[in-house]
Order: C-alpha cells, then sequence, then structure tokens
C-alpha cells in the first residue's frame, strides 16, 4: 500500500504521507524521501543503525529526522531502506534503520534530495491517523 | 491574510501596501507581462512575509525574476537594520554564494567553430559534474581551513590562477569575518571532495560569444566586443554551504521562541544581528562563501588548461581574462544612504546580484568610470546579459539587480511537459551542443521553464538599475 503521495505543488517536490500512529507516520516518511531518491527495492538491509533525534515540537522533530537521515546519505554515503521508531516521547525520538552503504554501479539515483525545509511544514492527526506535507529541495 | 493587492507605480514597479504586521511595503520589479506572472504564484505573499521581519529597512524588495521559493522569494532583497535587524540564512539561500563568473578570450567564433564539440566533449570529461562528483583537490583539514578563511586567494596562491583574477572578484574572492570555528564538523566533512565541481540542477558551464553590444564604453572597459568568445560559469558551495545553511535554520528554528519574533513560515527564522547566534551564522556563511569563490576560481583554472590543451594555444593566445565573478545568494554588510545618514545593513541578496553604480569604492579599478559588472545568465537556449550597475540601485534596491531569468515552472512541471523530448536535440537545433550527465537535469531545465529573459533585463534597464551592456549566446553547454 502507497503510503505517500507527492503533490502538485510549485515547489520543487511536495509529499504528502500518512501513517497509522505517529510512529508510523515518521517511518514512513524516511521510506518516502529514499524511495523518491532511489528505487529503494534495490537498497538491501545489510547493517543496522540507531539514531536519537530531538525537536521542539512534533513537526521540529519529523524535519530533524529527515535532515538526519537524509545526511546519512549525502554527508555518509548510506542508504535507508526499512525504519522503525523504537521510542517517541514529548520532544524525543529513537528509531531504528536498517539499510547498506552506497554503491553507484547497483543504486542509481533518481532525484538528489539536497535538503528538507521547514516551508509550509505540517503534521495533523486526522479521524484515522496522522497526516504530513514536507517540501524537499531538490 | 487577506489577498494582497498590488498598485502600479510605473511601468516597471508595483508597490505592495503595507498591511497587517507588515512593518514595511514592499516594492516588485515587473513590467506588464512579468506582472501576469505572478498572479499564479506564491512569491507576492513572500514578499509580504520578508516585510515582517525585525528591523527591516525602507522596503521589502523584489527584482523582475522573482519566483517561489522556500520563505524568502528567490529574487528577494531585504536589507536589515545592524541594532534592531535579523539575519536569516533563508534569506541567503541553501547554496550559499551561488554566483557567476564570466571569463573572456581573445578568440572569436570563426577561431573555434570547428573545435567546438571537442572543446565541450574535453570540458564535460574533466570538470567533474554531475551528483555526487568529487573534485581533483583533496583537502586536508588545515588546507580546508584556509579554504574558508580565504577563499579564491588560497585558490590563487595554490597555483589555480592569478592575481588579477582577485581583482575582478568581488570582495577579492574572500570575504572578511569568516570564522571555520563556526562550521559544522558535518559541513566540513561534505566540503572536503567537492572543490572544483560544477554540481547539478540550474549550474552549468556555457561557451558563448557576444552577440550584440548595447555600450560601447561599458563594453570596452569589460574587454568585451561583438563576435568574441566568453565563457560563462554557475556554481555555488556545494555540500559545504548546504550543511551551513541547514544546521544554522535548524538552529534558529529550535530558539525561535526565545526570540519572540513572530513569524509566517518557519523557513524565515533568523537571528538578531547583534546576538552571538546571529554573528555566528555570519562567520560560517562567509566560509561558505569563501568555499564557493575558490571552488569557481578552480573551476576557471580547469577551464583555461582546457582550452590551452584542446586548441594547442599558449596562455597569452588565447588571452583568458577573467571579466568579474558575482554572488547571488549573500548577506552583506553594506553601507547605503538612508533618509540622509550613511548607515550600515545587512543586505540579503537571495538570488539577486550586487550592482554598484561607477565611482564605487567596491568596483574595481579598471571598471570604476563605468561601474560593476552584473552578470546575468540565462536558460539554456537565451543566452546570459551583461549589465553595468546604475547609481539608481543605490537609491532604490541596496545596490541590487536581478539574477536570472527566473523560473515558472517547478522542476517536476518541467519534466512533465518535456515528455518525450529530446531537449539535447531542441537545444542543437538552435545551434547549443549540450551535455549533460542527467536527462532529468536537462528536462527540468527545459527553456520554457523560465521566464522571458530579454522582459526581465529590460526591466532592470529602463528602470535604471542597471544598463545593458552585452548579449551574449550560448554555443556549447555542460550541466550536471
Amino acid at each position: 500500500m502507497k503510503t505517500y503521495k507527492v503533490l502538485d505543488h510549485t515547489a520543487d517536490i511536495r509529499i504528502e504521507v500518512w501513517g497509522k500512529t505517529k510512529k508510523e507516520l515518521f517511518a514512513n516518511a524516511v521510506q518516502a524521501l529514499f524511495d523518491l531518491m532511489f528505487d529503494i527495492q534495490y537498497i538491501n538491509t545489510v547493517e543496522e543503525k540507531n539514531v536519537k533525534i530531538n525537536g521542539a515540537d512534533i513537526e521540529d522533530l519529523l524535519v530533524n529526522f529527515l535532515r538526519e537521515v537524509l545526511y546519512l546519505f549525502n554527508g555518509k554515503r548510506w542508504l535507508v531502506k526499512k525504519c522503525k521508531l523504537l521510542e517517541m516521547k514529548s520532544g524525543q525520538i529513537v528509531a531504528q534503520l536498517q539499510g547498506e552503504p552506497y554503491n553507484s554501479d547497483k543504486h542509481q539515483l533518481k532525484t538528489e534530495v539536497k535538503a528538507v525545509t521547514y516551508h509550509r511544514l505540517s503534521v495533523k492527526k486526522m479521524a484515522q491517523g496522522w497526516k504530513a506535507k514536507v517540501i524537499f529541495d531538490v | 491574510m487577506s489577498e494582497l493587492k498590488l498598485e502600479r507605480i510605473d511601468d516597471n514597479r508595483w508597490l505592495l501596501p503595507q498591511t497587517g504586521k507588515m512593518r514595511v511595503p514592499g516594492i516588485i520589479y515587473a513590467n506588464e507581462k512579468l506582472y501576469q506572472l505572478l498572479k499564479g504564484d506564491e512569491s507576492t505573499k513572500q514578499v509580504a512575509n520578508v516585510a515582517h521581519l525585525p528591523g527591516i529597512v525602507n522596503y521589502s524588495l523584489a527584482m523582475p525574476d522573482v519566483h517561489w521559493g522556500y520563505g524568502f522569494p528567490i529574487g528577494g532583497v531585504a536589507a536589515f537594520d545592524m541594532e534592531e535587524g535579523i539575519v536569516s540564512p533563508g534569506g541567503v539561500g541553501y547554496d550559499i554564494n551561488c554566483g557567476c563568473r564570466l571569463i573572456a578570450t581573445n578568440l572569436s567564433l570563426g577561431d573555434v567553430k570547428e573545435k567546438i564539440s571537442d572543446l565541450t566533449t574535453a570540458l564535460y570529461q574533466h570538470i567533474p559534474s554531475g551528483v555526487g562528483s568529487t573534485g581533483s583537490v583533496k583537502l586536508s583539514g588545515k588546507d580546508q581551513k584556509k579554504v574558508l578563511e580565504e577563499g579564491a586567494k588560497w585558490a590563487v596562491k595554490a597555483g589555480f590562477g592569478q592575481q588579477e583574477d582577485l581583482e575582478a572578484t568581488e570582495d577579492g574572492g574572500a570575504m572578511t569575518g569568516a570564522d571555520p570555528e563556526q562550521v559544522s564538523a558535518r559541513a566540513l566533512e561534505r566540503g572536503k571532495q567537492q572543490l572544483g565541481t560544477l554540481g547539478s540542477g540550474n549550474h552549468f558551464l556555457e561557451i558563448e560569444v557576444v552577440q550584440e553590444i548595447f555600450d560601447e564604453a561599458a563594453a570596452q572597459a569589460f574587454g568585451l566586443r561583438k563576435g568574441q568568445i566568453v565563457i560563462m560559469i554557475h556554481s555555488g558551495s556545494r555540500g559545504l554551504g548546504y550543511q551551513i545553511c541547514d544546521d544554522y535554520l535548524a538552529l534558529m528554528v529550535k530558539h525561535m521562541q526565545e526570540t519572540n519574533i513572530e513569524l509566517p513560515d518557519r523557513q524565515l527564522a533568523c537571528a538578531y544581528l547583534n546576538t552571538t547566534r546571529g554573528r555566528n551564522y555570519l562567520a560560517a556563511m562567509a566560509c561558505g562563501a569563501n568555499y564557493a569563490w575558490a571552488n569557481r576560481q578552480l573551476l576557471m583554472h580547469h577551464t583555461r588548461e582546457i582550452f590551452e590543451k584542446t586548441l594547442r594555444m599558449a596562455p597569452r593566445e588565447l588571452g583568458m581574462r577573467l571579466v568579474y565573478d558575482v554572488c547571488h545568494n549573500i548577506a552583506k554588510i553594506e553601507t547605503f544612504n538612508i533618509q540622509g545618514k550613511m548607515k550600515k545593513l545587512c543586505v540579503h541578496r537571495k538570488g539577486a546580484t550586487r550592482a554598484y553604480p561607477a565611482g564605487h569604492e567596491a568596483v574595481p579599478a579598471r571598471y570604476k568610470s563605468v561601474g560593476q559588472p552584473v552578470l546575468i545568465p540565462g536558460d539554456m537556449g537565451s543566452g546570459s546579459y551583461v549589465l553595468v550597475g546604475q547609481e539608481k540601485a543605490m537609491e532604490e534596491t541596496f545596490g541590487s539587480a536581478c539574477h536570472g531569468a527566473g523560473r515558472v515552472m517547478s522542476r517536476t512541471q518541467a519534466t512533465k511537459v518535456s515528455q518525450g523530448r529530446s531537449i539535447s536535440r531542441e537545444l542543437a537545433d538552435q545551434g547549443v551542443l549540450v551535455m549533460a550527465s542527467s536527462k532529468g537535469t536537462l528536462r527540468e531545465e527545459i527553456p520554457e521553464a523560465y521566464k522571458n529573459l530579454h522582459d526581465v533585463v529590460q526591466v532592470m534597464h529602463e528602470s535604471g538599475i542597471a544598463k545593458k551592456v552585452a548579449r551574449l549566446k550560448a554555443i556549447a553547454c555542460i550541466k550536471g
């Protein structure tokens, strides 16, 4: 089942992502980011990393989380396939990431996301589950 | 916010009246045709949003190439009071000191016509471009610190150019106040491998021919003549600049509540200029700016070598001389006459070029009698313009002009409308040989994704901000 869509907007890339719970929303957002950049089916789960993120509020937390995983690619050349939220409390999350180092022969970059922006950011609780909108700079 | 209505001031300017919590009115430079394009874009609202920021002086300005950006519009100019005002990483942009460099040659179109393909191939093969490309210079920690402090000066000292290149670079290619201590380990890491690379997106290196001269005296001073081959380079501070912007934006968002500034958009996050956080950002930003100047200096050096080798000509014969290098994403402390008093202000130019007039102390000696060259790259088909800064810019736009044509289509839209087309063939039909490492980039950058460059430049010319000197036509282009 699709967990995100690219919205038609003058923005470079604006996505809408959903999750049954806040935790699922955050995990789906990370997968959406890597799915936009790469064909996620060619990424394997070879290694595991845990990350701890802080944020002033839920929106800030989401952006900081996405910034962190994006840095894994454009700073550390490491790709994420799977993401699971281990802990989520006010202003802090701990997530488990599974993926592998970037290999340009195997992993074709579709779109280079250069930054996660705060512009027109929203995280909302819906009647069923959670929904977020984020703009990526490409 | 209620719907924003623009009021016509004259043929080339529109007033955005001060409403709600705006601290000053806005002014948008546009003719009737460009004004119509504003209607389908969020940039007018963004001009209003910038007017909400503390310490903004006179007006929130937008150049004729204005278009939607994150927080601040692209093509926006805003100046802030040093005591009461702010600095905003989003008002500079992610690509700190993204800018242009124009190189003149002794060559004429006839000299290279047969060799364009060889030259373009050699440039494409030897100048690293595209996503994740790495440069030929691997920096040690010590050298990287010097790059951040000294910019293009470091590059020239290291043998990548000549002293006279620095004289033709804005700020001499080295912004003062750069402090590498304020740059994160992450930004340093991203910068290590990328010096001397073009990058992706709208960055390019073009071989162009001078097609038309509008102002003989200024063209002569700039060393430009009809039929001459010139080279335009458009690049910035790569991953390092992005990371600096990203780091400080997050930091400022985190502390936004303390500053008690009400923001219509988080991407406008800022810090007061007279605080440590504000000063630290400026010191880190200057490092990003210097990295970009070193980067463009290296790109020029490689271009010179490739021309010499491919054409088998000596440097003296080729005469590859830097006309000018300008940045168009920056915040700078500059002095302006505000109601009769000379005042230091922090001028944010996000997608705007400095355009100083004749006689200004920051204009290189050789151009002092005519004014500062203003380089305006267009889309791949339209070519570029060289303008010269005018006194009016000091009075109206904090010494600033436009920086390009300005997008009308998002990258996603451009990719959609160009489906199934061969962009390189279309450009070849227009006499432009294009080599790009990604077909996707070419589609994102199709000429119709941009406003009409001639309209944009004409607005600057007619409003007296910057006058037309020369029009350049691309004959070859390499892109990331």
